[in-house]
């Protein structure tokens, strides 16, 4: 029976109209439950609606007055309406049956082999993988140049004034991206046939972490944290988004997960702890060593460009009142002091958030010296090393 | 409204239309004020929905930048639940519950002009946000915390305040509007007689006079929060973001009835007067209503499954949710039973009707498909849930105020709609309501998340349809407004009875319906003889 | 149409209404101003959003006056009909109604807080990692006097002043239903005399909950800002605070009333709407007693 339904619901409208117009069904046994579950209802309210609209239907050609000129005149019946409120009572108690179920599994976040925090914030997520200690950001990697393009069918450039839109090329870029806004520099990485616990939190408002595939969508609630779990029997990478207005960026959050064989997982779990020594062997070698001006711009420029234009945009210029000029801004042409003070600590309920425990010293420093130098900034104290940095944390 | 010229005091000019229309206590005039507020309104936040679906054409962003797309949908949400669908429907029990109870007027016409007059101001001060630094405000209808509390822009507090006085217009229109039922009914007429619109509005009343002050409530701990201190709505102080979505939401849900109750009693008047048969189970209608009203207090959690909710909640809510769909189920069965064995015909307001009663039933199945709590994390804050709202609130709470408005009309303005613009304007508006809505259903079922100004590749197809939809729908409605200004204008002139077989007492007095009415109570149960059929 | 006379008096036209929105808007735009200004230090140039808001809280206090005026000199030139008395008492109790469901918001999210939110940051129900990761430190207690984010506070006992306010409202609601039997009695200054008496309570509360708040901000540190058990304890009674101040006076109007001679004892409406709003008042305290104060 199951079966057939999917089946059925499956097949027709995807011969018909050549699109898959079904829910997704997923590849962990509770996003393909509650894809069954989808699909019974839908077929219980087309049944419903095949029967009502039927009726109607037929009464419409039926009794029109052209052909029925006089109209009966009953208008009460209490056996039939005590039949067509018990039978939908029926009906939804045998659906209920299910769904209540399928709740109760659902919220049973017992027995988890890994636990992973996601800490969600304007506009990424950060994955803590609680037993081993690994923690990383995944920001979205799709290119700003492709997004802002324009050059659509209808639309002609003189539309498109949003800063860095280049027209053709970008969205040449975009239309042969496959994975448009839907790809992230670190993905969360799975074991596949584990159950895996997800603690979703948050650092500013409200985010909610989404993989269709998975049929695990969780809010992450600043102050709180939620449990969800999923298991995975399947490698293969998984994609999903933001699915709670958080602010500008909201679209731009998406959720990428890599799920791998136990015995890759565990090999990955290796190599992060590896290249985490050796990070850190390598962040006391930044910091010991002192950097030209322009090594740090050029390195501050790529920080710059993927984590603070969203707000303060590629030609400092940011946006209105709500984001802050930094080309000519005070802070970015001030005291360095107040600087470095701002970017580490950012300035609590602003958007602008504490880079300090996001990005190395030797971004930090690197950021702040482009900033110093780029557009028309010149203030005399126009560079930071790495150690101040480190010093000032 | 052009027809009532004659009792203008004799003033001129500009002179004369202020002092009539800004101090009238006139329910009928209050009424036009407001439709025509809520028509206004309707087009802006159309504008806005234009925008919306220009941005979404295709992927990339073309037009709108992200920031300005969340304020487009913000205000969209709210210009069109509080501007246009909620004025409406008062407008409409303005101009017709006196007519339909045998009342003089309104219970208080002063509180009815105060009511009215609170509503340009109070949206004047919410637009004029679009003009703000920082913009408007920005965090979606639902605002919620702490989107709208640490994080709202400066445009927050007038966006607070102008609830505020929508609020109080709401709630003393809702006072009035219980009054005049309740106390001016024509004697003799028990509540049990009433017109089913009448019945509806009752309810609905009784809920805004509910909720509403809970919005109040809410706006208020924003407000709070964000200037005073408080930690309502944050975990630092002791408090939760989630309790601003109960707040909310506990105002939120009875809000979405009070958008369509009153749509069930226009569908309840018009489809015996065309079916030429009297409303099947007029006494189970009336406690569907009021079961759906009672039952409405206690589904709010529905919008808040993946919260984290405890499990006992979650399952609450879900099973108050699903026992909704018996009541609605009822008033569905008795329109058709209605339309049994009749002797039907298909003017404007009954095909709107219809429609009305086929659309919002699909959006009342999508609904129930959201209150299946496993599901809901597949469709929360997806476009299904889009595609849901509008099935019930565009084909439901606007194709019922349309289609009241084509029945009344005649009988406001004292002509005949045109038939056959007014069924281009059905047809039209048909083919485009799906062809915009349609798709949202499986573009949220695809993935596509609500609230987000550029997608990926897969959903394109979708957002191309449902854009194409949306324009032609925003062109269908500048139809309607060209038809209801023609009909005004002029038209063949319409009978006291206006439909062969509509019943009521506003079908007792002439079209168009003088200023004054019903100065001395009507006869109850109405004697036919002594109506003046055919003495415009 | 008929010649008999109106059943129902239908008032043509009015000024008061759009005076009435004027006001509103103004008193809003001027909070709303206000506020705004007060609070962001960026926009802090122009401060006149407090004057608008004062102009319009004066606009509104005379749109009542001379609303309810034109009100009462209809009904004392016999324009009102019993119908028409039953409709203001019918509004006066829906009004009531919506009142009830605005403390109600509050009352919400003094139960959730109680209830849920604070037990939960603390490790209740589901909310086990809350507590390990977020706040290991903190303890359910309720009053809260130790928030998450370590703000301290010192709590309201009911057994002094709060005490005192409850026995004092309770006997205000006594002393006004006397009045109401006074009056019934065409006993006019007997009716006086306890209505003053109950006006002079009402003040007597608000300089003891003014009281109140002095030792909250002084000796308690207990404020708007500290944590949820301040904010839900200051906008409950702040709240009820606000609706005495109407109520009393509302009464001190009826009292001026009395004495004019407007009340006959078949008809004065006005002052049993004002004691039903005196009423629902105490009611409210005798909650906020309950449930801010004792338990
Ligand atoms: C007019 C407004 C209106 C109406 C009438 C409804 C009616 C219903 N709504 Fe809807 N809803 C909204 C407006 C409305 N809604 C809005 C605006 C939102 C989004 C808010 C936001 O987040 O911005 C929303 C969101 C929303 C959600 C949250 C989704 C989410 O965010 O994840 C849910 C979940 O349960 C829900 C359920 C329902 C149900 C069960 C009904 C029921 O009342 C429907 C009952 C009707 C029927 C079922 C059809 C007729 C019945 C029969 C023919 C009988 C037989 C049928 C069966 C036995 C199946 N709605
Ligand atoms: C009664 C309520 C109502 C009505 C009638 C509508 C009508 C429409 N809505 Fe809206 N909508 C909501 C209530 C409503 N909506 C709510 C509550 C939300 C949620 C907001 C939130 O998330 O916070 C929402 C959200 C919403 C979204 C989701 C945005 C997002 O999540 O990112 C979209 C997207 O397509 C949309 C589209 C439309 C369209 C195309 C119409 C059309 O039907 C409009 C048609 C009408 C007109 C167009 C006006 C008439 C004509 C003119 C103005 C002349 C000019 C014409 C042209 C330029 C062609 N609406
Ligand atoms: C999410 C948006 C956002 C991002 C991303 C962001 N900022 Fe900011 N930034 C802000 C906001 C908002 C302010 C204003 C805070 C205030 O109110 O003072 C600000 C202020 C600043 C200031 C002080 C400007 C002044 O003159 O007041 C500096 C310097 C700064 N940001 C640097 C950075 C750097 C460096 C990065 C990236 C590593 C960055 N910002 C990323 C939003 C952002
Ligand atoms: Cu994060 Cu939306
Ligand atoms: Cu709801």
């Amino acid at each position: 029976m199951r079966g057939l339904c999917t089946l059925l619901l499956l097949i027709v409208p995807q011969v018909v109209f050549a699109v898959d117009l079904d829910m997704r069904q997923g590849v962990t046994a509770m996003s393909q439950d509650i894809h069954w579950l989808h699909t019974v209802m839908l077929w219980v309210c087309i049944v419903i609606g095949v029967i009502v609209f039927g009726a109607m239907g037929y009464t419409i050609f039926a009794h029109r007055r052209s052909k029925h000129p006089e109209p009966a005149n009953f208008h009460e019946h209490l056996g039939v309406e005590i039949v067509w409120t018990l039978i939908p009572v029926i009906i939804l108690a045998v659906l209920a049956y299910p769904a209540a179920k399928m709740l109760i599994e659902i919220e049973d976040n017992s027995d988890a082999a890994l636990t992973v925090l996601i800490t969600g914030s304007q506009w990424k997520w950060h994955y803590q993988y609680l037993e081993h200690d690994i923690g990383f950001y995944s920001n979205m990697s799709t290119p700003r140049e492709q997004i802002n393009s324009c050059g659509g069918w209808f639309l002609t450039d003189t539309f498109c004034d949003l800063p860095d839109g280049d027209s053709e090329a970008g969205k040449a870029e975009r239309d042969a991206n496959e994975h448009y806004l839907l790809e992230v520099d670190n993905p969360l990485v799975l074991p596949s046939n584990r159950k895996v616990r997800f603690l979703t939190a948050s650092n500013d408002v409200i985010h909610s972490w989404w993989v269709p595939d998975f049929a695990v969508k969780q809010d992450a609630i600043p102050g709180f944290i939620n449990e969800a779990w999923t298991n995975v029997p399947e490698t293969g990478t998984y994609r999903g988004q933001c699915t709670e207005l958080c602010g500008k960026d909201h679209a731009f959050m998406p959720v990428v997960v890599e799920v791998r064989t136990e015995d890759e997982f565990d090999q990955w779990v290796e190599d992060q702890r590896i290249a985490k020594e050796l990070a850190s062997g390598q962040a006391v070698a930044d910091r010991e060593k002192t950097w030209t001006l322009a090594e740090l711009v050029s390195i501050g420029e790529e920080v710059y460009l993927a984590n603070c234009a969203t707000c303060h945009q590629p030609n400092g210029a940011g946006q209105g009142s709500t984001y802050p000029a930094l080309d000519g801004g005070e802070i970015a042409v001030g005291p360095m002091a107040a600087h470095i003070d701002r970017v580490m600590n950012g300035k609590a309920g602003t958007e602008m958030q504490a880079w300090a425990p996001q990005l190395s010293d030797r971004d930090i420093a690197a950021v702040i010296t482009y900033e110093r130098n780029a557009w028309s900034n010149q203030p005399d104290d126009n560079i930071v090393q790495p150690l101040t940095i480190f010093e000032s944390r | 409204m052009v027809a009532h010229a004659e009792h203008i005091p004799h003033r001129s000019g500009l002179a004369a239309f202020l002092s009539r229309w800004l101090l009238t206590t006139n329910h009928k005039e209050i009424g036009s004020l407001y439709l025509w507020f809520a028509f206004s309104m309707f087009f802006v936040g159309g504008a806005l929905a234009m925008g919306i679906r220009l941005e979404l054409f295709m992927p990339g962003i073309q037009l709108i930048e992200p920031a300005f797309y969340n304020q487009l949908v913000t205000m969209h949400g709210l210009i069109m639940v509080f501007g246009a669908v909620m004025p409406a429907f008062v407008g409409l029990a303005n101009w017709q519950i006196p007519l339909m109870i045998g009342a003089p007027d309104m219970a208080l016409p002063r509180l009815n002009n105060f009511s009215f007059w609170i509503l340009p101001f109070a949206f004047g001060m919410l637009l004029s946000s679009f003009f703000m630094e920082g913009g408007a405000p920005n965090f979606g209808w639902t605002f919620y915390a702490p989107l709208s509390t640490t994080y709202g822009p400066d445009s927050t507090d007038f966006f607070i305040f102008g609830v505020h006085l929508m609020g109080i217009s709401s709630v003393l229109g809702a006072i009035n509007i219980m009054v005049t039922i309740f106390n001016l009914r024509t004697p003799g007429m028990k509540l049990m007689e009433m017109p089913l619109f009448v019945w509806t509005w009752l309810i609905t009343a009784f809920l805004l006079i509910t909720a509403i002050p809970v919005l109040a409530g809410a706006v208020t701990m924003v407000l709070t929060d964000r200037h005073f201190g408080t930690s309502f709505f944050s975990a630092d102080g002791g408090g939760d973001p989630v309790m601003f979505q109960h707040i909310f939401w506990f105002f939120g849900h009875p809000e979405v009835y009070i958008m369509i109750l009153p749509g069930f009693g226009i569908a309840s008047q018009i489809i015996p007067t065309f079916a030429r048969k009297k409303l099947f189970g007029y006494n189970s209608m009336v406690y569907a209503t009021a079961s759906i009203a009672i039952l409405s207090y206690v589904v709010w959690g529905h919008h808040m499954f993946t919260t984290g909710m405890p499990l006992a909640g979650e399952l609450f809510f879900m099973f108050c949710t699903m026992l909704i769909a018996v009541p609605t189920g009822v008033k569905v069965f008795n329109w058709v039973a209605t339309m049994w064995r009749g002797s039907m015909t298909f003017e404007t307001p009954m095909l709107f009707a219809i429609a009305f009663v086929i659309l919002f039933t699909i959006g009342g199945f999508s609904g129930l498909m959201l209150a299946m709590v496993p599901a809901d994390f597949q469709y929360h804050d997806t476009y299904f849930v889009v595609a849901h709202f509008h099935y019930v609130l565009y084909p439901g709470a606007i194709f019922g105020t349309m289609a009241a408005v084509y029945y009344w009309l005649p009988k406001w303005s004292g002509h005949m709609v045109d038939e056959w613009w007014g069924k281009l304007h059905f047809w039209t508006a048909i083919v485009f309501v799906n062809l915009t809505f349609f798709p949202m259903h499986f573009s949220g079922l695809a993935g596509m998340p609500r609230r987000i100004v550029d997608y990926s590749h897969q959903f394109q197809d979708f957002n191309l349809v449902s854009s194409f939809g949306a324009m032609g729908l925003g062109l269908t409605q500048v139809l309607f407004l060209f038809i209801v200004i023609k009909t005004i204008r002029g038209g063949e002139p319409a009978t006291d009875k206006v439909w062969e077989s509509a019943e009521g007492l506003e079908w007792t007095v002439p079209s168009p319906a003088p200023l004054h009415t019903f100065e001395t109570p009507p006869p109850w149960p109405i004697n036919e003889t002594e109506t003046h059929e055919g003495a415009a | 149409m008929s010649d008999q006379a109106p059943r129902y008096y239908v008032p043509h036209t009015s000024y008061w209404p759009i005076v009435g929105a004027v006001s509103l808007f103004v008193a809003a735009f001027g909070a709303a101003t206000f506020i705004h200004e007060s609070t962001d230090f960026i926009a802090a140039e122009s401060q006149y959003g407090e004057w608008v808001f004062y102009i319009g809280l004066i606009m509104i206090a005379c749109m009542m006056f001379g609303w309810f005026k034109n009100v009462v000199s209809e009904s004392v030139r016999g324009m009102m009909s019993g119908l028409m008395d039953v409709s203001y008492r019918q509004s006066m109790a829906w009004f009531i109604v919506s009142e009830v469901f605005f403390f109600g918001a509050f009352f919400g999210a003094l139960f959730y807080a109680r209830l849920w939110s604070v037990p939960w940051l603390a490790g209740a129900g589901n909310n086990l990692w809350t507590h390990t990761i977020l706040h290991p430190n903190f303890a359910d207690t309720w009053p809260l006097f130790l928030t998450p984010d370590g703000t301290q506070t010192q709590t309201m006992g009911p057994w002094g002043l709060p005490f005192i306010n409850t026995l004092i409202l309770v006997t205000s609601s006594v002393t006004v239903t006397f009045s109401h039997w006074a009056l019934k009695k065409r006993d006019r200054i007997v009716a006086g005399a306890w209505l003053a008496l109950t006006v002079g309570l009402g003040i007597v509360f608000l300089i003891l909950q003014v009281a109140e708040y002095i030792h909250a901000f002084d000796d308690l540190g207990l404020t708007l800002g500290s944590g949820i058990y301040g904010s839900t304890f200051f906008m409950l009674t702040g709240f009820h605070g606000a609706h005495v101040t109407m109520g009393t006076i509302m009464l001190a109007v009826m009292l001026f009333r009395i004495f004019s001679g407007h009340f006959t004892p078949e008809n004065h409406f006005a002052f049993e709407a004002t004691s039903w709003y005196w009423h629902f008042v105490d009611v409210v305290w005798l909650f906020l007693f309950t449930f801010v104060y004792w338990f």
